[in-house]
């Protein structure tokens, strides 16, 4: 499992590369893990609106269907289409071709109640 | 061995009847159907003989697992065992030959069934009345949701838009909400399994149309404060649900109408000893206050005390309407009406101790074998996981596919969300205290196992028909359709 510096974390295990006032979201490794093999994804469609701390999506593997919360509120900019036909992008590469959405930021303040990657892993060694 | 496919067994021209000669006229296929609903091409049967068919469906049927073949600790499923008395009752031909067209002069004694169930099952719920229509679980979550939906749109407050489900209700919940067009607000729970009281009274306003809750809630627990947290929902003018999902863990013991709740489901495949799933089929008791009983589905099963005649009521102005064709699934009734008279109300009491006894014996014998979520005494079911085996390399998974090496049903697993890895284990009342204790060998010599020779574990299941399944390529590929 790995957590890129570059990268900021929310208790829900997902994962936010900042870029400019857009904002690029997945889920992190350890979500990956914990959840299994993916089998399918359920993504927003572009214009729609995301709202921080609630699900703009699910993720389902063999055990379980998960809601995927945004940390941040915006309009949905960009979409990984190519998830809908091999979810398991999401377990070989949670932060590249795994990534799920794109937001443009309503709010860029709300970033600051996010956790850097040291101290995601300490969250997750509390958890 | 596995067995083929009934159509891998076809050879053309093979049959198991042959038809004599027509002797009657022949009529043309155009005039019966109209031509552009004809199919195309012949549909592509299997062809085989009667005992082929007889012999493959029967060797199909052997590889069952069921209640009546071994130990099936299923949390939240309640699979206790079906009294074969059942059986005999529900196919009496009074019962079974029926016709729901009927007059009601010559069906007085059905009648007289469903509302006889309808009122014990009401005593039980510590309800005022209630209906037997829906077909299942769900399909009652969703009438007694409608019902709520109905009652506050009946006071034209239709401001109530807002469902709270615990995130440790019975995983049916929210989504029933959601498909009667509310929407949902999760609360969380708290480390020790019960209702955050505070988070609630947050959670709660002018938009609240109720609260779903399952108590003893999906983690076996009673939640103590559940007086507390109907004086909250009220208070905020909101309704309370009750899913009888756990019902089995305190029968005759308490009652969802005394906690507070407004409406209840019973699922009587689950608490009152009918048949699950495809042997089935399912059968629900939805009950409400009296404040409620205007909105049941409609025909309501009523007596009438005067000419001493049951009858359907079908006046009811303010009813949701019908929720299933008929009267619900009537068979799956007179199997539950059985019950509670062969049981009678100190047998029903008896039963619900016995389960919540069978589990925490079981508890007893595992919890120096495995992690247990919620360290407390249990209802009648509890959460364990492999936490403690962490290093083996073995998961939740792997101990259900073990299982069945030993010939057990394996119990829940990865529900509740709320518990990592969970393994949800329910016994029911019906099992001997031999029965717990070899399962509980089962599962301590897995734990030995995961820790000695842990690709025994991972690599299970070795004594089926077929080994470990691709559930991953399953689910991205399915492959449901039969191809030559």
């Amino acid at each position: 499992m790995s957590f890129p510096n570059e990268l900021k974390y929310s208790k829900d295990h997902e994962w936010v590369r900042v870029e400019g006032n857009k904002a690029v979201i997945g889920i992190t490794s350890h979500a990956a893990e914990a959840l299994g093999d993916v089998v399918f994804v359920e993504l927003p469609e572009v214009d729609d609106s995301v709202t921080a701390g609630e699900a703009f999506g699910s993720v389902e593997s063999v055990k379980a269907v998960s809601d995927v919360f945004s940390p941040v509120s915006g309009t949905v900019v960009a979409v990984n289409e190519a998830l809908l036909d091999s979810p398991e992008l999401i377990n070989s590469d949670p932060y590249g071709e795994g990534w799920m959405i794109e937001v443009e930021m309503e709010d860029a303040s709300q970033l600051e109640e996010l956790l850097s990657a040291s101290d995601y892993e300490a969250f997750l060694k509390e958890e | 061995m596995p067995e083929k496919l009934i159509f891998e067994k076809s050879v053309p021209g093979r049959r198991a009847v042959v038809f004599p000669e027509l002797d009657v006229p022949a009529l043309d296929l155009d005039s019966l159907i109209p031509k552009e609903l004809q199919r195309k091409e012949p549909a592509k049967l299997p062809e085989v003989s009667e005992n082929e068919v007889v012999r493959h469906f029967t060797r199909l049927s052997q590889m069952n697992f069921g209640v009546d073949t071994g130990f099936y600790p299923l949390g939240s499923c309640t699979m206790k065992y079906n009294p074969k008395i059942n059986e005999e009752t529900s196919r009496l031909p009074g019962f079974a030959r029926l016709h729901p067209y009927q007059p009601e002069d010559t069906v007085q004694g059905a009648l007289q069934l469903m509302y006889e169930t309808t009122v014990d099952l009401s005593e039980i719920a510590g309800m005022d009345f209630g209906t037997l229509q829906p077909a299942a679980g769900a399909h009652g979550e969703l009438t007694g949701m409608m019902i709520i939906r109905a009652y506050h749109q009946s006071r034209g407050d239709v401001k109530r838009t807002k469902v709270i489900v615990p995130d440790s209700a019975h995983g049916t919940n929210p989504a029933t909400a959601a498909l009667c067009g509310f929407k949902i607000v999760e609360i969380k729970s708290m480390p020790n399994g019960e209702v955050d009281v505070e988070a609630l009274r947050k959670a709660v306003d002018d938009e609240t149309a109720g609260l779903m809750l399952t108590n003893p809630n999906t983690v076996g627990v009673f939640d103590p404060n559940i007086q507390e947290i109907a004086r909250i929902v009220h208070d905020a003018g909101g309704l309370l649900y009750y899913d009888g999902a756990n019902m089995n863990a305190i029968m005759g013991y308490a009652r969802p109408g005394d906690m507070g709740f407004d409406v209840i489901h019973f699922n009587l495949h689950k608490t009152f000893s009918t048949p699950h799933g495809g042997g089935g089929p399912g059968a629900c008791y939805v009950g409400v206050k009296d404040f409620l009983v205007p909105f049941l589905p409609k025909p309501v099963v009523q007596f009438d005390e005067d000419q001493n005649r049951y009858y359907l009521d079908y006046d009811r102005p303010q009813s949701i309407g019908r929720v299933k064709a008929f009267y619900g699934n009537f068979g799956v009734v007179v199997k539950t009406y059985t019950y509670l008279r062969a049981m009678g109300g100190e047998g029903l009491k008896r039963a619900s101790g016995n389960a919540v006894l069978n589990a925490n014996y079981l508890l007893s014998l595992l919890k120096d074998h495995y992690h247990v979520a919620f360290d407390r005494t249990c209802m009648h079911e509890f959460i364990i996981t492999p936490k403690n085996l962490k290093d083996t390399g073995v998961r939740t998974l792997d101990i259900a596919k073990r299982l069945l090496d030993y010939g057990y049903h394996p119990p829940t697993i990865y529900f509740p969300l709320i518990v990592d890895e969970a393994m949800m284990i329910e016994p029911t009342e019906t099992e001997t205290k031999e029965t717990l204790d070899s399962f509980a060998e089962a599962m301590i010599n897995i734990a030995k196992e995961a820790r000695e020779n842990p690709e025994l574990v991972t690599g299970a299941p070795r004594k089926t028909i077929v080994g470990r399944l691709d559930e991953v390529r399953a689910a991205r590929q399915p492959n449901l359709r039969y191809t030559e």
